[in-house]
This record gives structure tokens, sequence and C-alpha cells, in this order.
């Protein structure tokens, strides 16, 4: 809300990504500026949630830098970067919520470890981000007793709690119907309207893509580094390099030009 | 059709030319059908001199399933390593265009796994390499949960209080009735055990020492450990391992709270108070179980058998029973906790997760009640 939109929030340095001996990506360079929409985006397999590991912190680089506004993430203490945590929000995959306890208690867990509100002023807060997703009358149902696309919205509603600077998406359609999805789609573009939020996407869903990307990276599994960044209309339209191309086109392309 | 009218599928070659042939195809080449192995097929093709191409023919099958392609798609392969040519517009619409699908992408090179046969000396170098990458493991994880401890000591641990109690109701008197029937068997076992020898020498009264200093000494604090290492230990991996597949202990990560405060913690400490407790209890069954075998057969009351087992049995024998099963309890706790934090991304891992939580607590067990022994017999109490 404060910081000034366009410039950097997340700088990554030629970042290499690797399990042992085995090198997922490398040479990584681009910059998520304040108020982006960010998509990470490639085939399948190309290290897109790696990625995204190594930007929240659970998996550390074989080499390079990640920087959240000017502080070096995984250079910094283990008290600093538990504070750079703490800005940001992340909603996995399958909505990881703890299975032992209830939407509202998922969701007050944060509100309850870190702020210094009493227990009816975090009761109405996770109410209102239940309301926000959807979910309004849900407080107490457990996670195996919704269905996944609630899931995952109870976990976008747990990754809000905190009001973070950040947003980390991961693969936020997977599961949902087309307009289940494409209400996700609206409801993130919003956060970034309304509270300035920065959002990371991973996704390869191209309508997505377009709809909401405002800058992005393309990981290439093959060459194992980036093709290229920048918005993805901009690169549909500009780029000259045959996979991104393919890739944004659902390979329709090729068949135009053959035909 | 029923399956015994139709006629199996069957195959035939007709030379055309000196490099060329036709292979045809008939009956059916559907799921029941009997068909000659297709190894032998090739072996026919191979005889074939100079072979260019085949021509596939199967106009009037009586029927067909995924067989067909399947089948085909071997003999499209060897033909391809014998660069020979194969022409299959006389094949039916429908198994042409799954052949070109079944074809459409490559097999990608270095995809395919093949058996590797190792040397022992490699077995026994992996071997060796997985015992340190463990052995690393159990030192990180202790570091880990010492520094958790040392920020419960200094009050800025994260967990939620009420997890204490709901792991302490489950390490403890969820775990009565169970550890009643053992101990209690387990006393009458040792109690049978040592009547046959000491009524020999009209010395039944003694089996209250035996049973006393065994139980108080021993076997409560072993065979509570051994049930809480089935019961608890194996919970604990199971329950972090699946929260590791769902997940869950990353969004703990990402959250700010540590997974070791959060979820290590309170199940350790639930472990660490309830064990001793538990370990009183089994104490008591199994001296109650002795008692039942010695004053009913024996012919000692039981005024006599309190008596001896008072004799027998003093505070410092209950002190290193205890001091056991605190030991055994972080024993446990750790080799569970561990396991689970240390588990892989999918079902069966949470199942090795819980096997090897319970193998381990148990080695830990037994090695650690043996070295406590010796210690005790060297120092003489």
């Amino acid at each position: 809300m404060t910081s000034a939109m366009n410039t950097p929030h997340i700088t990554v340095t030629n970042l290499t990504m690797a399990y042992g001996d085995f090198l997922i990506q490398r040479d990584l360079n681009f910059t998520i500026d304040h108020g982006d929409i960010f998509i990470i985006m490639g085939g399948s397999g190309c290290g897109k949630s790696t990625l995204l590991r190594h930007l929240i912190g659970l998996q550390r680089p074989a080499q390079g830098d990640v920087f959240y506004d000017q502080q070096d993430f995984w250079h910094a203490s283990d008290e600093e970067r538990v504070r750079i945590i703490r800005r940001i929000g992340v909603l996995y995959q399958s909505g990881a919520l703890f299975s032992s306890l209830t939407l509202a208690e998922n969701i007050a867990l944060p509100l309850g470890e870190f702020t210094h509100m009493n227990g009816r002023e975090i009761g109405d807060i996770v109410s209102y981000k239940l309301a926000l997703v959807g979910l309004a009358g849900f407080e107490d149902y457990y996670p195996s007793e919704i269905s996944g696309g609630m899931q995952k919205r109870a976990g976008l509603a747990r990754a809000m709690a905190l009001d973070p600077e950040i947003l980390f998406f991961d693969e936020p359609s997977a599961g949902l119907d087309p307009v289940s999805a494409r209400l996700l789609d609206d409801l993130i573009v919003s956060l970034r309207d309304t509270l300035g939020t920065t959002i990371v996407v991973v996704t390869h869903e191209l309508a997505s893509i377009f709809a909401i990307g405002t800058n992005s990276v393309f990981l290439d599994p093959d060459t194992k580094t980036m093709l290229a960044t920048g918005s993805p209309k901009k690169l549909l339209a500009e780029s000259s390099d045959a996979k991104i191309i393919q890739f944004l086109t659902r390979g329709e392309s090729n068949a135009n030009k053959s035909a | 059709m029923s399956v015994a009218e139709t006629v199996s599928g069957q195959v035939s070659f007709i030379p055309v030319d000196g490099s060329t042939v036709a292979m045809q195809l008939t009956g059916s080449w559907s799921n029941e059908a009997s068909i000659k192995p297709v190894e032998q097929v090739l072996e026919d093709l191979s005889a074939f001199k100079n072979l260019k191409l085949v021509l596939l023919r199967a106009q009037d099958l009586a029927g067909w399933d995924s067989r067909l392609p399947a089948y085909l798609l071997k003999i499209f392969n060897y033909c391809q390593t014998q660069h020979i040519e194969v022409d299959m517009s006389g094949l039916p619409e429908g198994a042409q265009a799954l052949l070109k699908l079944a074809r459409a992408v490559p097999e990608r090179a270095g995809a395919r796994r093949t058996a590797q046969q190792k040397s022992t000396l490699a077995e026994i170098g992996k071997a060796v390499l997985n015992g340190l990458k463990d052995a690393k493991g159990l030192l990180a994880f202790i570091g880990e949960t010492l520094l958790a401890f040392i920020a419960l000591i200094q009050a800025k641990a994260r967990f939620r209080t009420i997890d204490i109690f709901l792991c302490i109701q489950d390490a403890g008197p969820a775990a009565l009735p169970i550890v009643t029937l053992i101990s209690l068997l387990v006393g009458l076992i040792l109690a049978f055990v040592g009547a046959v020898q000491l009524a020999m020498f009209g010395a039944q009264i003694y089996i209250a020492d035996l049973v006393g200093l065994g139980t108080v000494r021993e076997m409560g604090a072993l065979m509570t450990a051994v049930i809480m290492s089935g019961r608890t230990g194996a919970a604990y991996a199971a329950q972090l391992g699946t929260m590791n597949v769902n997940s869950e202990i990353d969004a703990l990560k990402t959250m700010g709270i540590s997974p070791m405060q959060f979820l290590v913690l309170p199940r350790m400490l639930a472990l660490i108070l309830m064990m001793p407790l538990l370990c009183l209890y089994a104490d008591l069954m199994g001296m109650l179980g002795g008692a039942m075998v010695t004053v009913s057969a024996f012919d000692v009351s039981l005024i006599q058998y309190y008596n001896e087992t008072q004799k027998a049995v003093d505070l410092t024998d209950f002190g290193i029973g205890l001091f056991k099963s605190l030991v055994f309890a972080a024993l446990i706790a750790t080799a569970g906790c561990m396991r689970g934090m240390q588990c892989g991304r999918s079902a069966s891992a949470v199942g090795d997760a819980a096997t090897a939580a319970v193998v381990n607590s148990i080695v830990y067990i037994v090695v650690a009640d043996s070295v406590i022994t010796l210690i005790c017999d060297r120092l003489g109490i």
C-alpha cells in the first residue's frame, strides 16, 4: 500500500538450483516489482515449484542470491529470515491446511502467534477472511470435511491472515473448475489492486497467465535455464523464441505456420 | 458371438517378392483369444533375408482390442531396429490411428530404467554411506531438539499449550489398559518361571524377591517402553510423516513457526512426562501379577508376600527403573519424531517412517538398557 509501485520487491541473481548433483535450473536473473502479478511458467518438470521453494525459504540455493527489497535472504541470520518470511503468505498446491485443526483454528494460528489480538478480535478476522474467499460459515469444519477447491480457498484465507506484502501461489487453479479458477484469478487481481500485495504465481494455465500476469519468467527444462522474463502478453507479441511462442499458444502456432 | 465360436488370432506370412513380405492377421484379436507369442513371430520374421518392407494386412478380423496395437507395436519396434519399412494401410483405420499415436512421441533416450547389477562391494559402500547419512540426520535432529528445548526454557518456544495436553492424554491415560494387561501378564510369567525352580528348595517365598526386583529394576520400564514405541512412537512418525506429505510442515515453516517447537516439542514433553508414571504403574501391576500366582498356587499368604517384597525392593531400585523409563521415553520420542520429520513425500514413505521408528526405538531401548544395567552393576547399585 505504502511502497511505491515499480520498485524491485524480490530480486533473483545468478540463482542455480540443484538437488545434490542433479541440476534443476541455472543462472536465473529476474526482478519482481512491488505490485506485480508475477508468473513463473514453463513446461512440466522444469522446476517451477522448486523455484518457488527457493523464494519462500524452503530450499537453499546451490548458488546465487535472493533479495527481498535490498535484503539478502539466504545470507541473513535465522532470525532475520524468519522476520522476512512473516511478511509473505503461501498458498500450497493442496492447501496444506493442518488436518487436526478446524478452518477457524487454521487461520487463527498465525494470528495467535504473531499478533497481540484477543480471542474475540481474532475470531472476527477469521470470519472476515473466510468470507473473503467465499467460505463464510465454515469456521468449525475440518479440512477433510470440505472439497478440494474449498480447501484451497481456505488455504488462501490462511495465507492472507496476516495481510502479507507478498503472496505466493503454487498452481492455484490446479484441480479447480473453470468458474472457480476464474473467481480465484479475480480475487488475486483485487488483492493486488486493493492492498497493493505483490503476487507470485506458479502456473501453466494459459488463460490465467494472460488474464492476470503483468510480469513473468519462462523456465525451460531442456536448456535448464530461463529463456525470457517480462509481461506474458509482450512475450507472445515480441518473442522470437520458438519454445516460448509454442508454450503461449498451446503449440498451435506451429500448425498455423505449416498450414 | 461366444468365445468358443471365434477363431483365435492367426498370423501368417505370404512372401510377395524378394524383399517384401505380407503379414496376414485373421481371427479374433481380443482379450480372450489365444495368440501366438509375438517373440515367435519376430523369429519367423527374422528368417526372411534381405527384408525391406512388411505389409500388414488385416481386412477380415473378427474383432480386436488393445492386444492388436500392443502386438503390432512390438513388430514396429523390431522393424525399426532392423531398418525394415512397415506398411500399415491394410489395418483397420482405428488401429492405424492408435499405432500412429503410440509412435508419435519417440522413446526418450535414457528414460528407460535398466536393472543394474551391483557388485557386493558397491552394495556395502552404499550401506555405509546410508548409515553415515542416517547418523548425520540423527545428530542434526538431536541438535535441533536441544535448540527447541532451550527456546522452551527461555519461554520463547511457539506451540499451542492445548497440544501438550492432547499429547499427554494420548501418551498417558489412553495407554493404561494395554500397560495393565501386559505388565500383569509379565509379572505372572516371572512368578511362574521363578516358582518352578524355587519350589524345588521349598523357597517359594523368594518369588516375591524375584518378581519385585525383576519388575521394578527391569521389566516394568522395558515393557512400558516396548508398548509405547509401538503405540506412540509409530503414531508420532506417521502423524508427522503425513503432515510432511501434505506440505503442512512446509506451511508451518513459511508461517515463521518452527516445526521443531510446534510439533516435536509437545510430543517429546508429553512422552517424557508420562513414561515414568506409566512405568510406576506397570511396576505395581507386575508385582500384583506375581502375587496372584504366588498366593493362589504356592501356599504363601498375601501378607507374607507383601512383607517379602518390601524387604527386597528399596527406593534405589525404583529410582533405577524410573531413570531407565525417562531415558527410554527420550529415545522413543526422538526416533518417532525424527523418522516423521525426515519422511519422504509418498504414502509408502509414511509406512516406512513408522516401521523405522519402531525398529529404531526398540534397538535404542535395548542398547540403552544394557548400558545402564552394566553401569549399575559396576557402581554396585
